[in-house]
Formats: structure tokens, C-alpha cells, sequence
């Protein structure tokens, strides 16, 4: 993308923080792209023979990559990386106890219908 | 906003005790309480993922009691681009930002109506999507998927369309030259929301659409 | 300083106390102090509604196949006696609390965002009313505070019950969640300096807390509600057996929330108590340390424990041990507080003033409630008592004997400072005794009945189970204590009538709210306190040798900056109520999706407004 010439004399200043930018915005991209590909290479039209093989990782890739989307936006593009620890804790621990609300829910309720069917 | 006054020296009027400002505290407590809202939603839909009695389903074809044949509904090609475009629309805000910080009205106007324009074009995706799915024979009531599906999608676009016009306000106060670099916080504020929509979607995107 | 002392004569005025007066001063209010007036009026009022939807319930119970209330009438009063409680009276009146005491007690002139407290409070009166109207329609809620699917469902529940209760929740949930980012904010970043984290006053630590609770657990129902008025109103089947949904979904959702939630009710309580013990056994409190991290053990555990509710449902053994284990696990922390206290008042030098009985009261009764509680981890034993009114003992000893207990220990506490009077001792021990009785009578046989299987949430009982005198015992109690709380309103009425002079510290007080005139100023302090250690005000004391520090002065407030007043937080807060009560009315077609964007535009509107109006 063509970044937008700036009038202001601090671009010098601007730059480094622009380029690192971009450079996050390129590999938000590939990651997305990556998924996708993923996808259409174990279940869509241009699934090969490789297909089968890939499918126990599938999931486990697929999180890997939005997991790593995730860390990259909230670092960079929210400055986690950069700002005060604080703002990183009340961040992160939501996540955490919002983590723990859906693994939880998914095996009491996967357990719950199965129990219901064979029990 | 805030007027809680200090007889202190001046210059330390506001000072806090972190010395943090407190909208910006604010704002990411906000964004980790709406972390549990789309925990809960986004376990809504993995408990009733593949519970549905009958179609249309997102990923498998599906021939209905009456002989009805559908299609896999989800479309990827589309959303990729919406997911592509609302990515972007991160990188442009925070481009802008950095204009405003920088007192480069150009810089924050131009990047900021990048922003917008991603965002729009996203929601009017989704609103096209939806659209289609009815079409299609896949409304709130048809099944857990419909039901489920549009909801998650449904509230985030809500979040969306709030940014949106959040953003477009600031774009006109930025017009307006009212937004010095003094003042970036408000668009600060108003970009980690917007960073944070885009980070449920990262989330959203796969467990919806990718996965089976 | 640019702020000068006033003279006797100009204190005696209005103005000289730097009050505004009149109606509209307390509808543009962006006071802390005022506002949690309006939260303790308006909750204490509610909680009267409350306490009478009890005593008609009373009534119909005191008498085996009675017919003073019919089923149907049975089941509003008990869900609304629940829900008013929970949300309308524990938690405002906690909220009123946290508004007047957080900013004195850090340090501060007023919370980190005035206007959003307004909003909250505006909100949380137009949720209330919301809820209670209602009554007008004749579909007061009745499916129980816990709104169990698929009783819920529209097929079993058709008329607007359901309805107001699940709406009237969503707008409840906006006023807490506003009010938690608030008093978050607050207290990590408007604390005086030299006020740590960990020389914070205890009821602040135990406010923090609550907040990132309401902050984690609110969002949780916001979305279950959200399910239910889909199934509800646009025909999903999230809980709909038929559609392919279940309705144990709804009771983990509702647990997820529902259990933090209690944590929510008590930590306030917990809080006002381990400020009223030391000052009433003039001893540091012990263990401030543990304290702290017993708290924010409770706060994290909370979110592992809610299936607890659930053990009569059939989970399988792995998630009833699970679920136990961490149950029985979250007493430790608990039991750590009360030996705390306890060893708070071990050598102490004990005023038996009427705070202080209603602290130690609330120490007994929530050991009392607490060892019910371990008694339900055990889900072979919960399995007799769940649904009985063993559990409703439980939940009363807790909610009662702790949560209202320690909130009336702290209005007996902070009365003077908030009103600048103190209450009748005399009449005070009086309400302290009736409570305390009224309350045993009322609630300890539950115990009894309940384990000899009396069931929960039931109109009426025949006769011959031997329920009767037990029954009949117990609605006596709860005459007795509403007599007690008809003693507290002539003290209150006695004592509006006479002069406001109370003095700035009448305990020997450790914090810094002590320190400013009763009732404060605006301002609060004439200059912000620098903090330099633990229980701030006998650190004062001790350095200058004194056990009471002199009347501290009124000021002029000149130069001295506060935010302007703003009526832009009703607007919103009734732009928030009209969205949701157009949904009501979509919901049973009695208006069209066009009431709800004008309600959305309206508040838009004020929040516009809000948000351009010229900063204070």
C-alpha cells in the first residue's frame, strides 16, 4: 500500500514507527493468507492426497496462526508492547478467566450430550 | 472531561497515580469486559457447533425431508476479503494515529478514512452475506447454526457499525482541525476499540468459517 | 492555598457547607457524595419493597394448605423478593458505599469519570422502576430469580413476566458495568499520593475487587439474556429441546454469572466489616496482607466453582468432584478472613457501639452460613438438600446475616459523616437485638425443615408433613425483624430533626474520611492528603502525639475546581431504558422495530451531548 506523502517535518520521527507498522500489516496478511491456504488445502477444492495427513493439525495449526494475528495486533497496533504494564494485565487477565469459561463450557456440555445419548 | 483538580504545582493538575491517563484506563477496561462478552457468545456457537437437526449447514451440503438440495452456505472468498480489508483498516488507524500524535492533519484525515471506508465495505459484506444466507433459505430460526451464527457475526458487526460511526466522528472533528496532537487521546481511545473489534474477528474468522 | 477559611457564621449557611440546593441541583448531580445518597434513598426503599413481597410470602407459609396468595401470585413474589434483593438493594446499597467512602478513603476529589457515575445511578433507578412496573401489567415476574429454560420459553411462559424480569436485567447490567469501569479506574489511578495498593483502607481493596468481578461476571449474563430473548422473541431454539438446544446451556451461563454474583454481594460487606472492627477494637486489622490475597483468591476461584449449582442435574461424577473440590476449596480463604477478624479483635479494646454489634453479628452469622455452605459442596449431600429450604437458610445467613448485616453496620458507621449526625445508640442497639432475633427465628429452622424435605420455591404445604410450627415460628421471626427495621426508620426520622454537628471524627477513626468535616464539602479535602502509611489517620495521630485530631476547618473552595453539574446522564440513561422497553414492545408486537432506532437515536443523542458538552 502507498503510504500517504505527510506535510509534517516530523517524519523522520514517523518513519521507524510507520515501517514497523507496515511490516505487521504484511505479516497479518501472509498469516491470513497462510490460514486460508490451509483450509483450502485440507478440505477445499484443492485438497490433494496431502489432505488426510494434514487434518489432526488442522485445528491446531489454525488457532496457532490467529493466536499469533492476535499477539501481533495487540503488541503492536495497540501498543501493548510499548505501554505500561498495566494496560497488558487488564488485558490479559480477561483472556484468561475467558479462556477458561469456554474450555470449560465446551467439555461439560460435549460431556453432558454424550452422557444424555449413551447413559 | 475529567476535572478531578489537585491544589498541586502547576503542571501537575492532573497528575495520577500511575500517571497513566485514565481514559485510556478506561477504555481497555472496557475492551477486557467485552473479552468475556464474546467469550460467552463465541462458546455459544463452538456448544451448538454441529448440533443442528436440520440445514442449510455451513460447510456440508444438505438435502431436506422435501427434497430440497443446499449447498455448503459459509462462502470464503468473501469473508477473506472482508477479513483482509478490516485487517488493514488496523494498520490504517493506527497510521493515523501516529498522524495525529504528530500533529499531520493530512496524515490522520487520509489514514482515518482508509479506516472507515475498510470498515464500511466489512459491514456491508456482512450485510450482503446475510442477505444471501435468508435467501438461501437460512434465517435466525432455522436451525442452531442460524440461530447461533448470526448472532456471534450479528453483535460483532453491531461493534463494528459503533466503531464505524465513532471513527467517522472523529474524521470530522479531525476535518475540522480539532483533533491537535493535545486531543490524539480521544482518537486513541477510539482506535483500541476499533483494534479490538478486529481482534475478535481474528477469532471469529477461523472458528466460523474454517473449521469444521 | 488559594481556598480560605470560613467563619462560624458563614458555615452555618448552605452555601457555607458549598452546597448547591434544590431539585434540579440533585437531577444534574455529578457528586459522588450526593450520588450515593440518591443510590442508599432509592436502595433502602426497594429494599423495604422487598422486605414486604417476604413478609407476604411469610404470611402465606405460616399456615399448612393456605389460600392468602394463589400460586401464580406465590411465584412473583418470589422471584421478585429475590430479584429486588439481589439487585436492587444488596448491590446499590453496596454502591452506595462504594460513591460516598472510595474517593474519601483514597484521597480524591470525586470518581475518575463524574458523569458515568450519574449515568449509573440513573440508570439503576429507571431498571428498578422498570422491573417493578410490571406490577401495573399484572405480569410481575415469576420464574424465579434464576430464570431456569425452558420454563423461560415463550411456550411455557407466553405472558410478558419473563419478559420485564429479563429486560429489566439487561438495563441493570449497563448501570453496574458503567459503575465498575468508574470505580476501577478510580481507585487504580486517583489515589492520593503515597496511597499504595497495599496501604489502601480494606473496604477499598474489597470495592476493587467486587469491581472486577461486576466487570467479568456482568458481561456473561448480558449474553445468556441476549439467547433467551432471541428463543423469546425472534424464534431461536438456543434452549429449545425441539429446535435442537438445551436448556442445561442456560444454567451454566446463568451459574457463570450467578456465582461470581454472590461474591459480588458479600466482598462490600466483607469490606465495611474489616473497617468497622479495628476502629471498634482500636487494633490494627490483623493479617492485612492476607486479607488481600484471601480476596483475590475468592475473586479468581469464583469463576471455577459455579456447577456447584448444578449437581442435581446429572453432570456425571468427574464434573460433581471437579466441581466440589474447588468449592470446598474456596472456604479457605474465606475461613482465613474470619480469623482475621477474629484476631482482629483478640486483645483488643472493645466498643460495643452499634456498629460494632452488627459487625461482630455479622462475623457469627456468616460462620454460620458459611458452614451450610461447605455442607452443599458434597453433591451426595446436596442431593437432599438442593431445592430445600435447607439452601434458602444458607443463602439468607449469608445474604442476610453477611451481606445486610454489614451493610447496616457501615450505615450506623458512616452515618455521621455522610449526614452529619449520629444515630440514637439507644435505638440503635434496639434495631441490632430485633434484627439479630427476628433474624435467628426466622431463618434458623429452615435448616430443620429443610432437611426434613420441605421444597424450595412451593405456594403451600399440606398438612400432616410437620411443617406447621416450624412454618409458623418462622413467620413470626420475620415480623420481628421488619419491626426492626421500623425502629431504624424512627431513629432515622428522629434524627434528621436535629442539628448537623456532628464531629469530623466521632470513632477514632484510621482513614482519611475521618479527616474532613461531616458532611465533607464538595471538594472533600481543602488539600489533597499525602499518604504515608497503613490506616493513614492513626498514623496522623500517633506522629503528633493525640488521639483526636482538631475539628478540621470549612473552606471557601476558592480555586478549587470541580466539574460542572450535567443532565446529560438522565438523557442517556433514559435513552438506554426506552431501547429496551421498545424491545418489550416488538417483542409481543405491540410496536414495531421503528420504537427501538428511535429509542437507539435518542440515545445517541445523549450521548452525543454528553460527550461535546464543555468540559467542567
Amino acid at each position: 500500500m502507498e503510504a500517504h506523502a505527510t506535510t509534517s517535518g516530523h517524519q523522520e520521527h514517523a518513519h521507524p514507527r510507520a515501517a514497523v507498522y507496515a511490516k505487521v500489516g504484511l505479516i497479518l496478511f501472509v498469516l491470513t493468507a497462510l490460514e486460508v491456504g490451509l483450509y483450502e488445502f485440507t478440505y477445499g477444492e484443492h485438497a490433494g492426497p496431502t489432505a488426510s495427513a494434514i487434518q489432526p493439525f488442522f485445528v491446531p495449526l489454525l488457532l496457532l496462526m490467529s493466536a499469533a494475528k492476535f499477539a501481533l495486533v495487540a503488541m503492536f497496533y495497540m501498543h501493548l508492547k510499548q505501554d505500561s504494564k498495566l494496560f497488558t494485565g487488564i488485558f490479559v487477565f480477561p483472556l484468561t478467566i475467558a479462556a477458561v469459561i469456554i474450555v470449560g463450557l465446551m467439555i461439560l456440555m460435549a460431556y453432558h450430550m454424550w452422557f444424555a445419548r449413551t447413559g | 472531561m475529567t476535572a478531578v483538580a489537585h491544589d498541586v504545582p502547576h503542571g501537575l493538575e492532573h497528575a495520577t497515580a500511575t500517571g497513566l491517563d485514565s481514559r485510556k484506563l478506561a477504555i481497555w477496561t472496557f475492551i477486557g469486559s467485552e473479552c468475556m462478552f464474546f467469550a460467552t457468545l463465541i462458546s455459544n456457537y463452538l456448544v451448538n457447533k454441529g448440533r443442528s437437526l436440520v440445514g442449510p449447514f455451513p460447510h456440508e451440503p444438505w438435502t431436506s425431508p422435501s427434497g430440497e438440495h443446499f449447498k455448503p452456505i459459509l462462502e470464503i472468498p468473501l469473508v477473506t476479503l472482508g477479513t483482509a480489508l478490516l485487517l488493514f483498516s488496523s494498520l490504517f488507524v493506527v497510521l493515523a494515529l501516529s498522524g495525529a500524535q504528530r500533529g499531520s492533519r493530512k496524515a490522520l484525515v487520509g489514514w482515518l478514512g482508509a479506516t472507515i471506508f475498510c470498515g464500511i465495505f466489512f459491514v456491508g459484506m456482512q450485510v450482503y452475506e446475510f442477505t444471501h444466507f435468508v435467501h438461501e433459505g437460512l434465517t435466525l430460526k432455522t436451525n442452531l447454526f442460524g440461530a447461533s451464527f448470526y448472532t456471534l457475526t450479528g453483535f460483532h458487526g453491531t461493534h463494528v457499525t459503533i466503531g464505524v460511526i465513532w471513527l467517522l466522528t472523529l474524521w470530522i472533528l479531525g476535518l475540522r482541525g480539532k483533533i491537535p496532537p493535545s486531543k490524539s487521546l480521544n482518537l486513541e481511545m477510539a482506535a483500541l476499540y476499533w483494534h479490538f473489534v478486529d481482534v475478535v474477528w481474528i477469532i471469529i474468522f477461523p472458528v466460523v468459517y474454517l473449521i469444521k | 492555598m488559594a481556598t480560605r477559611v470560613l467563619d462560624q457564621h458563614q458555615v452555618q449557611t448552605a452555601a457555607g457547607y458549598g452546597e448547591k440546593t434544590g431539585l434540579w441541583s440533585w437531577i444534574t448531580t455529578v457528586d459522588h457524595k450526593r450520588i450515593g445518597v440518591l443510590y442508599g434513598a432509592t436502595a433502602f426503599l426497594f429494599f423495604l419493597l422487598g422486605g414486604i413481597e417476604a413478609l407476604l410470602i411469610r404470611i402465606q407459609l405460616g399456615s399448612p394448605d393456605n389460600t392468602f396468595l394463589s400460586p401464580e401470585r406465590y411465584n412473583e413474589l418470589f422471584t421478585m423478593h429475590g430479584t429486588t434483593m439481589i439487585f436492587l438493594a444488596i448491590m446499590p446499597l453496596s454502591a452506595m458505599f462504594f460513591n460516598y467512602m472510595i474517593p474519601l478513603q483514597i484521597g480524591a476529589r470525586d470518581v475518575a469519570f463524574p458523569r458515568l457515575n450519574a449515568f449509573s445511578y440513573w440508570v439503576f433507578l429507571l431498571g428498578g422502576l422498570f422491573l417493578n412496573i410490571s406490577w401495573l401489567f399484572n405480569a410481575a415476574p415469576d420464574q424465579g430469580w434464576f430464570g431456569y429454560a425452558n420454563l423461560t420459553s415463550r411456550q411455557y411462559s407466553p405472558g410478558m413476566n419473563v419478559d420485564f424480569w429479563m429486560l429489566g436485567l439487561q438495563i441493570l447490567g449497563i448501570a453496574s458495568l458503567a459503575a465498575a469501569v468508574n470505580f476501577f479506574v478510580t481507585i487504580i489511578n486517583l489515589r492520593a499520593p503515597g496511597m499504595k495498593l497495599m496501604r489502601m483502607p480494606m473496604f477499598v481493596w474489597m470495592s476493587f475487587i467486587t469491581q472486577v468481578l461486576l466487570l467479568l461476571a456482568f458481561p456473561v449474563i448480558t449474553v445468556a439474556l441476549i439467547l433467551l430473548m432471541f428463543d423469546r422473541f425472534f424464534g431461536t431454539h438456543f434452549f429449545v429441546p425441539s429446535g435442537g438446544g438445551d436448556p442445561i446451556l442456560w444454567q451454566h451461563l446463568f451459574w457463570i454469572f450467578g456465582h461470581p454474583e454472590v461474591y459480588i454481594l458479600i466482598l462490600p460487606a466483607f469490606g465495611i466489616i474489616s473497617e468497622v472492627l479495628p476502629v471498634f477494637s482500636r487494633k490494627p486489622l490483623f493479617g492485612y496482607a492476607a486479607m488481600v490475597f484471601s480476596g483475590v483468591f475468592i475473586a479468581f476461584l469464583g469463576f471455577g466453582v459455579w456447577s456447584h449449582h448444578m449437581f442435581a442435574t446429572g453432570m456425571g461424577p468427574i464434573a460433581d468432584t471437579f466441581f466440589a473440590l474447588t468449592t470446598m476449596l474456596i472456604a479457605i480463604p474465606t475461613g482465613v478472613k474470619i480469623f482475621n477478624w477474629i484476631g482482629t479483635m483478640w486483645g483488643g479494646s472493645l466498643q460495643f457501639r452499634t456498629p460494632m454489634l452488627f459487625a461482630i453479628g455479622f462475623i457469627a452469622m456468616f460462620i454460620i452460613g458459611g458452614l451450610s455452605g461447605v455442607m452443599h459442596s458434597e453433591p451426595p449431600a446436596d442431593l437432599q438438600q438442593t431445592d430445600t429450604y435447607f439452601i434458602v437458610a444458607h443463602f439468607h445467613y449469608v445474604m442476610f446475616g453477611g451481606s445486610i448485616f454489614g451493610i447496616t453496620a457501615g450505615a450506623y458507621y458512616w452515618w455521621p459523616k455522610m449526614f452529619g449526625r449520629l444515630l440514637n445508640e439507644g435505638l440503635g442497639k434496639l434495631h441490632f437485638w430485633l434484627m439479630l432475633i427476628g433474624f435467628n427465628v426466622t431463618f434458623f429452622p429452615m435448616h430443620f425443615v429443610g432437611l426434613h424435605g420441605m421444597p424450595r420455591r412451593t405456594y403451600t404445604y399440606p398438612a400432616g408433613l410437620g411443617f406447621e410450627t416450624l412454618n409458623r415460628i418462622e413467620t413470626v421471626g420475620a415480623f420481628i425483624l421488619g419491626l426492626s427495621f421500623l425502629v431504624f426508620l424512627i431513629n432515622v426520622v428522629q434524627t434528621w430533626r436535629k442539628p448537623r454537628n456532628a464531629p469530623a471524627d466521632p470513632w477514632n477513626g484510621a482513614t482519611l474520611e475521618w479527616s474532613i468535616p461531616s458532611p465533607p464539602q464538595e471538594w472533600n479535602f481543602a488539600q489533597i492528603p499525602v499518604v504515608h502509611g497503613r490506616d493513614a489517620l492513626w498514623e496522623v495521630k500517633r506522629e503528633q502525639g493525640r488521639t483526636a485530631l482538631p475539628e478540621p476547618a470549612r473552606v471557601s473552595g476558592a480555586g478549587i475546581h470541580m466539574p460542572n453539574p450535567s443532565y446529560w446522564p438522565l438523557v442517556s440513561a433514559i435513552g438506554v431504558t426506552a431501547v429496551f422497553a421498545s424491545l418489550m414492545a416488538l417483542g409481543h408486537d405491540k410496536a414495531g422495530a421503528w420504537l427501538v432506532v428511535a429509542s437507539v437515536a435518542l440515545l445517541f443523542f445523549g450521548i452525543y451531548r454528553w460527550a461535546f458538552e464543555p468540559a467542567g
